[in-house]
């Protein structure tokens, strides 16, 4: 187990090393700098204010710095659009806002999603598995940037139970939209996995003799299917959370919730490389932990896998 | 065993005398399975439909996408709304340009999008993963782990921040989903690769000498085609709906150029205004086309694939 977790260590590490070279890399060669303006600086500030920067010191001093600070301060850097924001601000002031309605879609996704397939499976062949069934293949369809404007459609402008966007320190009026159109397409995905893996695992044998034996229906599912079919979407688990985080970002844009992906769209009409950079990494790095947990998690669980 | 009409019609005295019995091949059969999945025929005609509708549905546009209606653009809520007497069957734009034209034009740039996506993904996919698979061992280990490594970027954001480094084009958007498209593919593909290298036919062309990368070409590519067309075909809505993503936040298709997602993008920030059809439209072509792939690319998988049989 230890191993496992150590050699899954070393291969992160080199992902997130590869994603802020590259970055850095990508910024480094981008034509045209952030201090580009309509009118040219003239070139004594300029230079003072690369110099300001750092912007004027070779490539690999730039980068060695900028990881140093990452790493020892959880400094990245200032903004180069707002000068006087630090990245780290503009994160502290967006991260809360986006972990809140995250977390809320990610749970539901996974309860109901979870939920609607175990009744599905069970159910198979009723009205209920095509129901299921059905919202799982019409979620595929409708990605986040849909949904969003179609619920804005329904519970703002016609029923008018909701607001159209805005945050107001997480209440609930503010949340719902948010959550329903980032956590409906991996609601369905989860429901859909969910289905198929518990099909498959009430043929299976040992379900077979429990039901012999007289065990109770709800017992079955709890104690004995339910755990070996999750297995597969705990796998789902790892991309959910990519997709969900970029999803996240037109949630942002769309409901000016004001999470991150609101200053990352921000940042990339503005040209404020820093921000953007600083943003990238930050959920590159969370995405690559976070699978790693699932790949842990995985192989803690299932005792077939190999460590 | 089923047999063709006639060899029973016919008889077994006369089977003899009719011209041999045509062979069935991998694709005739898929060909049979496919045409009797009735969502994957509804579908592919509406895709067909569809491909129509993009490629030649300018030759029915009363008014060309850059022209603006002078005499409706003031008061597009009350004159600009869908009509077949003014000629604007979708209605007018919030710029007074006719939607129809607009959305033939954005649904255009969405299928392209998705092709030239696939298609990356078909070559270098391909390429990659019988490459990575036929070799096998350390190369094979690099390799997959480079995949491994590039998937677990997130992408979104680095294709952003590419646009936004070298200037939002449809030509760096071409680009950066060419760059994600394969991951999956040549992980597909290598898996593939893994059983059919063991085959004997792979086996006698080592014996005889033939060269490893005429072997991955000549013996393992055509026989992964089966699966590397469902998977291209499923593919397409992920890239339609990645494209459509940052056409959405306004990153990536500029005006006068359009998609789906940017006409949708458009459609959501002017519903209140009281001109829903600019939302509806594309968001009817949007989700139609999307439906249509994902129901053709599981029909063709249904039909090609025969593991899940």
């Amino acid at each position: 187990m230890f191993s496992f977790v150590v050699r899954r260590l070393a291969v992160a590490i080199p992902t997130i090393l590869v994603l802020v070279i590259v970055s850095f890399a990508l910024m480094f060669s981008a034509p045209g700098g952030p201090f580009n303006s309509e009118r040219p600086l003239p070139p004594a500030v300029l230079a003072n204010i690369t110099a300001k920067y750092g912007l004027d010191q070779p490539y690999w001093r730039q980068i060695t710095t900028y990881i140093w600070n990452i790493v020892a301060h959880f400094d990245f850097g200032p903004s180069f659009k707002y000068k006087d924001r630090s990245v780290a601000d503009i994160i502290g002031a967006g991260f809360p806002v986006t972990l809140t309605y995250g977390f809320w879609s990610f749970l539901i996704a996974v309860i109901v999603g979870v939920a609607l397939g175990v009744v599905a499976a069970i159910r198979q062949n009723t009205w209920i598995d095509y129901l299921a069934v059905g919202i799982s293949v019409g979620a595929q369809a409708l990605p986040n940037f849909v949904l969003a404007p179609m619920l804005v459609l329904l519970f703002t402008l016609w029923l008018g139970w909701l607001p159209g966007g805005g945050w107001n320190g997480g209440e609930w009026q503010y949340l719902v939209m948010p959550v329903i159109a980032l956590s409906t397409s991996y609601m369905a995905s989860i429901a859909r996995i969910t289905r198929s893996s518990m099909l498959e695992v009430m043929t299976a044998g040992f379900i077979r003799t429990a039901r012999a034996k007289g065990v109770p229906m709800h017992r079955i599912i709890w104690k004995h299917a339910l755990k070996l079919a999750m297995l597969p979407v705990l796998s789902f688990l790892g991309p959910a959370f990519v997709l969900m985080i970029t999803g996240s970002v037109v949630v942002d844009v769309y409901f000016s919730t004001g999470g991150i992906g609101l200053y990352f769209v921000n940042s990339a009409f503005n040209r404020d490389y820093s921000v953007m950079m600083g943003i990238t990494i930050l959920i590159g790095v969370l995405t690559i932990v976070f699978n790693l947990v699932v790949d842990v998690l995985y192989a803690w669980i299932d005792p077939k896998i190999r460590y | 065993m089923v047999y063709p009409d006639k060899v029973v019609m016919a008889g077994v005295a006369g089977a003899a005398l009719l011209a041999p019995v045509k062979g069935r091949s991998l694709w005739s059969d898929a060909a049979r399975r496919y045409s009797q999945n009735k969502a994957a025929v509804v579908s592919l005609v509406v895709l067909i439909a569809i491909c129509l509708f993009a490629f030649f549905g300018n030759f029915f546009a009363a008014w060309s996408n850059e022209e603006i209606d002078w005499a409706r653009m003031g008061n597009i809520a009350s004159t600009g709304a869908p009509s077949f007497e003014n000629g604007h069957y979708f209605g007018l734009d919030d710029l007074g340009r006719d939607l129809f034209a607009r959305t033939v034009q954005g649904t255009r740039i969405s299928l392209l999008v998705g092709l030239v996506g696939a298609g990356v993904a078909v070559v270098v996919g391909t390429l990659y993963g019988a490459t990575s698979g036929y070799f096998g061992g350390r190369t094979d280990q690099i390799m997959m782990r480079i995949v491994d490594i590039l998937m677990s970027i997130p992408f979104m954001f680095v294709l952003i921040l590419m646009l936004v480094m070298f200037g939002r084009s449809i030509t760096m958007l071409f680009i950066g989903i060419g760059l994600i498209s394969w991951l999956d593919m040549s992980r597909i593909v290598r898996g593939q690769t893994l059983t059919i290298k063991n085959k004997e036919f792979v086996e006698a062309a080592v014996a005889t000498g033939v060269r490893p990368m005429r072997i991955i070409m000549r013996h393992i590519v055509p026989n992964l085609l089966g699966i590397v067309v469902v998977y291209a075909t499923l593919l397409i809505p992920g890239l339609i709906i990645t494209e459509s993503f940052i056409s959405f936040l306004g990153l990536g298709v500029q005006e006068p150029a359009t998609s789906l997602g940017a006409l949708i993008s458009k459609g959501a920030s002017q519903m209140q205004y009281g001109v829903i059809w600019q939302l509806l439209f594309p968001l009817f072509f949007f989700v139609v086309t999307l439906f249509a792939f994902f129901f053709v690319g599981d029909g063709l998988r249904d039909a090609l694939d025969p593991k899940d049989r």
